[in-house]
């Protein structure tokens, strides 16, 4: 199974952050969704990013793999700068694998089938070996024997986790989820929770938009509070939830947790 | 659908009337098309009538059966010319409409534009007037390399129904495509497909099935009016039959029975083409 990840998670922290934000801003219309966010994560640390809605998670996250294009600032993501004009696409969608709240699974074809396309005709890799790839990351999420199952008979969970498998077949090194639970009842948000916290403890570099605060707790290195587009308070889940300093970061702590 | 609005009024709740019961109960259990078929029937039988009791006088003219029976091969090969038209305008129609609908949503302006004139054009034209300016002002050969290609009536008339079909192909396009939600196009495009790739593996197959039905509508309306081509002299069934009524002495009798002819000709292969798109409807509205 080690093979499913590449090479760059084993790899222990160096001194280059996988990914680093400097004074990163975008707006919508007039309206400045980031507002100068800087952050960095180290290779193989996981960090949680909470906040209320329309504090911009959700662009900030969509901002490291150039679904967004921002209006100033640096993302660097493993040496790549994502803020370029010279920036190649396909090299940076290979190292970032996201994940959506909405699952976006391809409804045409078989769990199996959607994990397997992307690696065949983006990657024009040899198809009995992705296959085989494949079912060993279904087996991973633990959907063995839904491989010939198309979206619409798994439940949320499971499309959960057919989308989390189909993101490690590109073996990205960086993977991010966008409120990947927030669509799912408490039953199957442990599955796929459990599937995240596993490839978390395997040394994948994870960012997490999430309301989970306990699983923040468990699995995060950092957490962030943003809201406005600007990081409120931030710092390792042991303090950052027992002894917030900013007002409001304690006033939403207060009304979730 | 259908079995839905007739299940829906309560029979029981009214007076339990034998007759009511009897009616309700039977168009349930006798869909449209024994209707239809019956409603043809009537019209052909009115259609032979008068030639059959003609016959009985002392007159010796063939009756319209005999008339048909002579004719039908002729007709039935002049139908298939019309399908083979239908046919070949549909794939060229279909083919160009699918490029256009794609112009539609290029990201060059220049294109978006011109593709949009081209779709209003085409779309908005009658299509026996599309027709006429097609056999009217192409070339009846074309020279190239030398090489002197006939371009007979025919051809143009297939390439006068493509026209129309391609703008509509086109809206079908577009309309499908921007109803596969932008999410599918973000996924793709976080999983690294291009522009293309993603069209081509993500979104075109999601289309298929949303453009299948209306793709097949328009089919049948092609079909039925293929017979337009009868008017640039196009020797398609019902050029056909007026020659045939021709040459049997313009009998005025004869007029029913020949049109009724092209008429179930017609039913006969469109219906079940209509009948088969409400079922892919029905089908595809549970799946998508």
């Amino acid at each position: 199974m080690p093979d499913v990840q590449g090479s760059s998670a084993v790899v222990p922290p160096a001194p280059r952050p996988m990914v680093s934000l400097k004074d990163v801003h975008k707006s919508f219309g007039g309206f400045a969704v980031l507002n100068g966010i800087s952050l960095d994560v180290m290779p193989g640390e996981v960090i949680c990013i909470i906040g209320p809605s329309g504090a911009g998670k959700s662009t900030l996250i969509r901002c490291i793999n150039g679904l967004v294009p921002v209006n100033s600032g640096s993302i660097l993501v493993d040496g790549i700068e994502v803020n370029s004009p010279k920036l190649d696409l396909l090299a940076l969608r290979r190292k970032v694998g996201i994940v959506f709240q909405q699952y976006n699974l391809f409804p045409h074809r078989t769990a199996l089938e959607n994990i397997m396309m992307a690696p065949i005709t983006v990657l024009r890799q040899d198809k009995d070996e992705v296959a085989k790839r494949a079912r060993m990351l279904l087996k991973k999420v633990k959907l063995e024997g839904k491989e010939d199952a198309y979206p619409a008979e798994l439940s949320g969970g499971q499309q959960q986790r057919v989308a989390i498998a189909r993101s490690l077949a590109m073996r990205p090194a960086i993977m991010l989820f966008d409120e990947v639970t927030a669509a799912l009842d408490p039953e199957t948000k442990k599955e796929v929770l459990v599937t995240i916290r596993d490839l978390a403890k395997e040394g994948m570099t994870c960012i997490l938009v999430t309301h989970e605060m306990s699983f923040a707790r468990e699995v995060a290195n950092q957490v962030y509070f943003t809201e406005h587009g600007v990081i409120v308070e931030q710092g390792p889940p042991s303090s950052f939830f027992s002894q917030a300093r900013d007002p409001r970061t304690r006033e939403f702590l207060s009304q979730i947790l | 659908m259908m079995d839905v609005i007739y299940r829906a009024p309560p029979p029981r709740a009214v007076e339990p009337i034998r007759g009511g019961a009897l009616f309700a109960g039977s168009r349930r259990s006798c869909p449209t098309w024994v209707a239809a078929t019956a409603i043809l029937l009537t019209i052909s039988i009115f259609a032979f009538a008068p030639t059959t009791f003609a016959q009985s006088g002392s007159v010796p003219k063939a009756s319209a059966i005999e008339v048909l029976w002579r004719w039908a091969p002729l007709l039935l090969w002049g139908f298939c010319f019309n399908l083979l038209i239908s046919a070949a305008a549909m794939t060229i129609g279909t083919g160009a409409g699918v490029l256009l609908g794609l112009a539609h949503m290029s990201r060059v302006l220049i294109i978006r534009i011109f593709a949009r004139c081209i779709t209003e054009i085409f779309r908005n034209s009658p299509w026996l007037v599309l027709l006429f300016a097609c056999i009217l002002l192409l070339p009846f050969e074309i020279h190239i390399f030398g090489l002197r290609i006939p371009f007979p009536d025919w051809a143009k008339a297939i390439f006068g129904f493509s026209l129309p079909i391609m703008a509509n192909m086109a809206e079908m396009v577009r309309g499908a495509v921007l109803s596969v939600p932008t999410s599918q196009w973000e996924s793709a495009e976080s999983l690294g497909y291009s522009r293309y790739q993603s069209y081509i593996h993500v979104i075109l197959p999601q289309c298929i099935k949303r453009m299948l039905p209306p793709w097949m509508n328009l089919y049948s309306l092609v079909t039925m009016s293929t017979v337009n081509a009868s008017v640039v002299g196009v020797s398609e069934i019902l050029t056909l039959v007026a020659q045939a009524q021709s040459a049997e002495g313009s009998r005025p009798e004869l007029l029913a029975p020949f049109y009724g002819f092209v008429l179930i000709c017609f039913f006969a292969y469109c219906y079940p083409i209509g009948k088969w798109t409400q079922y892919l409807e029905r089908k595809y509205q549970v799946m998508l």
